[in-house]
């Protein structure tokens, strides 16, 4: 398959997705952190650890689910504009705490889900 | 707060209007981020400097537009351009996997370099993109908003 289509066609999901979770997310809970994009961040970011711990994954899902899927549902964009107007508002370690709670919290996502990749396909 | 929700949709078919211009724009913004890896690919063991440059440029981008977008008429712009293309375009998890990567490779140094340049560099590109917007666009601070 054409690997444009396939990161197409990944992302056709992800975004959406990550549209859908956020608002759910926020409605759910009712605290003014940004929430959403924490759990999409963290969940693309455990995905895309297990598919790159997964050495039997070929190049075809790496463009579907990593490059398309993943990067549409994960936003670095968001997250730090999120940050910057808690920070803009005052907020300042609110923001600090998103920043470095996303960071540290989203590598710890991607490690988890690189050991589990190359536990169960490794 | 939150940027990536539009204004309340009860109407259904606006919801699912939004759902695609997200799809389309995520589309568009992960095939950007794409081509841009295959001209400028990362070998391993050094700093992933596009995916760097993408999340950097993505942030500076939405600091412009949402300072500016809000003052337009158009409530499907910012599904389309700020959740779809500059979501789909900016990328949290190759950032966190590719600071795995390094970890891994025990380039420990990179790795941090990275980890704190990325974010610094990310909301700095925010704040300026929101400095510029505001000194461009017709409205100003309004904009941002409680959501």
């Amino acid at each position: 398959m054409n690997s444009y289509l396939l990161v197409a066609v990944g992302a056709g999901a992800g975004a959406p997705l990550r549209f859908l979770i956020d608002r759910t997310v926020t409605r759910l809970v009712r605290h003014n952190l940004p929430w959403g994009t924490f759990s999409v961040n963290m969940v693309g970011s455990i995905i895309l650890g297990a598919l790159s711990g997964a050495l039997m994954a070929g190049p075809e899902l790496a463009l579907l689910i990593g490059t398309g899927f993943c990067g549409a549902l994960t936003t670095y964009s968001t997250f730090s504009y999120e940050s910057a107007v808690l920070w803009e508002r005052g907020r300042r370690s609110a923001a600090m705490m998103n920043i470095v709670g996303s960071v540290v919290v989203g590598l710890g996502a991607a490690v988890a889900g690189f050991a589990v990749g190359s536990a169960f396909w490794g | 707060m939150d940027p990536d929700l539009p204004d309340p949709t009860p109407n259904p078919t606006s919801t699912a209007l939004v759902l695609l211009l997200i799809a389309t724009g995520g589309i568009l913004g992960a095939l950007l981020r794409y081509q841009l890896g295959l001209w400028w690919p990362t070998p391993t063991g050094h700093l992933p400097w596009t995916t760097l440059t993408i999340n950097v440029t993505g942030c500076f981008t939405i600091g412009c537009f949402m300072v500016t977008i809000g003052a337009v008429p158009r409530p499907l712009l910012r599904p389309f351009l700020v959740t779809g293309i500059l979501g789909g375009y900016t990328t949290f998890s190759t950032y966190t996997v590719d600071l795995v990567h390094l970890g891994r490779e025990g380039h420990w140094v990179m790795g941090i370099g990275y980890g704190l340049g990325t974010a610094a560099a990310a909301i700095a590109g925010v704040l300026l993109g929101m400095r510029l917007g505001r000194l461009l666009g017709p409205e100003s601070r309004a904009v941002v908003r409680q959501a």
